[in-house]
């Protein structure tokens, strides 16, 4: 849905592309559509309105490096990051980590992924099922821990009834273990007893991290709930579980906010596996549906005086060049979507879709061609002809087809970048601070 | 060619006067039997302010943005009268508009088991963790005490203490349990319990599949294929209050794949407003036919979309 959301900001840019400046109108109309992202990806209302205040105000008075969209993007990103801060570290020693959370939103699971997390690490994890009222928590909890060799105490284990002494009983008999995970039934926000529990439990045993399991799609009760978990036992990290549906997550960013936490990890499917370690650039780009925000901020944070890029620009562009440049295109993500992140509006370059589709298997079928090229056919590839084309060809176990591929494919390249350095391209030469310097460089 | 624009601009500006004027009349004529016709400005800031309430009660966005203006063209050049509170007039409308989406086809869930032959396939679906099992002991229960006999199907083959948590429920409830070993073929298990209630004369045949996600085509797939094997007579989406704008999409998705035949709202206890509800009934046009309001068994109220509309809008 958020693929509607960039095709309707293209509209807006188209209309003002032309002009360079920025003005307030054009970035009201830009903070609007990313309040929708925003509101769409669940942040919180208020936060969204908050944000939308700090990004206008910012998009007026900063200087303008990009496309007056993606000078917005950029913006909020910025902010976003700045709530989110950097991921969460969990450090790598012997501690108590109690899970809490909500009904359902995934503890128990977490549980078992993370002592497989430490585990992977080489210290020795037990889990202690804090549950005593879903039925078969306990089951749950023991077969995930059987399947990856965790040893599992509950109130079977003890003839205890009664939580806390239940994870006493856990703490003493794995006090040999490194990292104790400690889960806990799920509650809310309103369950003043069950919300009592975990404050009990806390004080106990003094748990070094208290973890807030929060699924991707909570909406705007993220944050009453998460201040509620705050302030009985003082978060000091989230997991954010079920990222692998379409949720974008901006409940748990809105619990952040809240909690002055942040967030440490991701649960990414159901199998003990699919755990991975938060990266707040990733997650905002996923939350606002916009795959390359971080290749963005490379291109408008680097500089290069305009000496370089005539030297760039005049130098011959041979196929080692085209082979560099299609590594470094390939690390920076998808190609055509850089490219419209440039001030290209006034350019109308008409670029072929094929330079898009360079897949990796291709790259990696064009590696093994250049390699049976000799050096002077790479430098100078004009010279190849037809008895030349046989022999590449048998040297890469390749078809004559596709050495010609990919000496078409260096043809139009070399031909997209000679429209670059060209008048119609110089006059507009910030854009040639962006991509393509990027990947010039690596030419070299 | 100049000519031609002129006349066009000349008509364009005839017509818009006229509007106009005809709108001076009418108003008059409004203002003098004590009437006002309504305009864009007038319901302007009351709507606004409903389009807030809706999204911070977790209404999905989407919804909201169809919503609003469908609310306000029927509104606009509306008669009312002068006395009347505009603010009061918008949210009336709003209400009714709410009121719709939620009571499609006003499905009575009671009606639909009596009416049915028996035994009667009721399969529960959902996302991971919206509480599908827990529902069904309640829906179980809540049968069993109107006189049905019960048998639930334990098709969640795969989540780890699937089997032994439907099996708790149903030992505290005094109910039957068809299941089979993990990893085993969840399509296979309520083709069994359905084969034992027939067998045993049983009314109604629970099935619990595992939850889900919407955007996974091999669990999707599993879950058509048991649809087809054991042909359902109604199908149950469950999901939960708490979930914001994506429960649109996985409303959506499962409807398109699987086709449901109603929801259930579950975590309604959990302070939400439930805008939640509204983006279901929405994406699927399908009724909402129960809500869970906790944990306990009893926890479980029929959907009342009047009652749901004051507590999202207030009054
Ligand atoms: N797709 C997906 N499912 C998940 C993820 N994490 C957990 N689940 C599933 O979500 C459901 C609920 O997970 P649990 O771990 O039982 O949640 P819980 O918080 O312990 O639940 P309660 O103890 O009842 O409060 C189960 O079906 C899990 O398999 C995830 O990252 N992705
Ligand atoms: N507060 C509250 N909790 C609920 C409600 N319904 C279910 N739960 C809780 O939510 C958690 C998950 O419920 P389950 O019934 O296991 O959910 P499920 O959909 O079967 O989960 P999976 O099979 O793992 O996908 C449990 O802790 C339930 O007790 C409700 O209406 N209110
Ligand atoms: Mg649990
Ligand atoms: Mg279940």
């Amino acid at each position: 849905m958020l693929d509607n959301l960039s095709s309707a900001l293209k509209k807006s840019v188209k209309k003002i592309v032309a002009s360079k400046r920025i003005d307030k109108r054009t970035v009201d109309e830009l903070v609007k559509d990313l309040q929708r992202a925003l509101i769409q990806a669940d942040v919180r209302i208020s936060l969204v309105k908050e944000l939308s205040n700090r990004v206008r105000e910012r998009a007026l008075t900063e200087k303008l490096v990009l496309n007056p969209r993606e000078h917005v993007i950029k913006i909020l990103y910025e902010e976003l990051i700045g709530i989110l801060g950097k991921s969460v570290d969990i450090p790598l020693v012997p501690q108590k980590i109690m899970m809490v959370g909500l009904n359902g939103s995934g503890k128990t699971s977490s549980c078992a992924k993370l002592a497989r997390y430490f585990q992977k690490k080489g210290l020795k994890p037990a889990v202690i099922c804090a549950d005593i009222y879903r039925p078969a928590a306990s089951d749950q909890l023991k077969q995930l821990c059987a399947r990856i060799n965790v040893p599992f105490f509950d109130s079977n284990s003890c003839g205890q009834k009664d939580v806390i002494e239940i994870v006493k009983a856990g703490v003493k008999e794995f006090s040999r273990y490194d990292v104790l995970i400690i889960d806990t039934a799920g509650r809310h926000a309103l369950e003043s007893d069950m919300i009592d529990e975990i404050r009990r439990i806390g004080a106990e045993i003094n748990p070094e991290q208290r973890l807030l399991v929060l699924d991707a799609s909570i909406g705007q009760q993220a944050s009453v709930q998460a201040k509620a978990f705050d302030e009985a036992i003082g978060i000091t990290g989230i997991i954010i579980t079920k990222m692998d549906g379409t949720a974008k997550g901006g409940g748990a960013l809105s619990a952040v906010a809240e909690t002055d936490s942040g967030i440490a990890f991701l649960g990414t499917g159901e199998r003990v596996e699919d755990f991975e370690r938060f990266e707040p650039d990733r997650f905002v780009s996923r939350l606002l549906g916009m795959g390359d925000i971080k290749s963005l901020i490379e291109i408008a944070d680097e500089s290069l005086d305009k000496d370089e890029i005539e030297t760039t620009l005049k130098g011959k562009f041979t196929l080692n060049d085209l082979y560099a440049q299609l590594e470094a295109l390939r690390k920076m993500g998808p190609f055509k979507k850089l490219m419209q992140m440039l001030p290209l509006g006034g350019m109308d370059l008409n670029i072929d879709d094929n330079v898009y589709q360079v897949t990796e298997d291709k790259l990696k079928r064009f590696r093994v061609i250049m390699d049976s090229m000799t050096q002077e056919e790479r430098n100078e590839p004009k010279i190849i002809d037809g008895s030349r084309l046989r022999r590449i060809a048998i040297g890469a176990g390749a078809s004559t087809a596709e050495v010609n591929e990919l000496l078409k494919y260096h043809r139009m390249m070399q031909k997209l970048l000679k429209s670059l350095s060209s008048g119609r391209g110089r006059g507009k030469i910030p854009m040639l601070r962006g991509m393509p310097l990027k990947m010039m460089k690596n030419l070299k | 060619m100049f000519e031609r624009l002129k006349k066009k601009l000349r008509s364009f500006t005839d017509t818009v006067s006229k509007t106009i004027e005809e709108k001076i009349v009418e108003k008059g004529k409004a203002a003098i039997s004590g009437e006002t016709i309504l305009d864009e400005g007038d319901v302007k800031t009351p709507l606004e302010e409903l389009e807030l309430a809706l999204l911070e009660s977790d209404t999905a966005l989407a919804v909201v943005e169809e919503l609003i203006p469908r609310v306000k063209a029927n509104l606009i050049g509306k008669k009312v009268s002068r006395r009347e509170d505009t603010h009061e007039i918008v949210t009336d409308a709003l209400k009714e508009a709410l009121l719709e989406i939620l009571s499609c086809n006003n499905f009575d869930f009671d009606e639909f088991v009596e009416s049915s032959d028996k035994p009667v396939n009721i399969t529960f679906v959902g996302i991971n963790g919206t509480g599908k099992t827990t529902t069904i002991a309640k829906i179980a229960k809540r049968l069993f005490d109107a006189g049905y006999s019960v048998v639930i199907a334990s098709a969640d083959t795969y989540r780890a203490g699937a089997t032994e948590q439907i099996e708790e429920h149903a030992s505290r409830l005094g109910l039957k349990v068809i299941k089979h070993q993990y990893g085993a073929d969840p399509a296979a298990v309520v083709y069994d319990a359905v084969k034992y209630a027939k067998a045993n004369h049983k009314d109604v045949v629970l099935a619990d599949t595992a939850g889900r996600m919407h955007t996974s085509v091999n669990l999707m797939e599993q879950l058509r294929k048991i649809c087809r094997v054991t042909k359902p007579d109604m199908v149950l989406f469950v999901d939960e209050a708490i979930a914001g704008n994506d429960a649109v999409e996985r409303a959506k998705r499962f409807d398109e794949l699987i086709g449901i035949d109603a929801s259930i709202l579950t975590k309604v206890d959990m302070d939400v407003k439930g805008g939640a509800a509204i983006s279901i009934a929405y994406s699927t046009s399908k009724p909402i036919i129960f809500m869970g309001t906790g944990q306990g068994y009893d926890d479980l109220e029929k959907f009342d979309p009047k009652k749901f509309v004051e507590r999202l809008i207030g009054s």
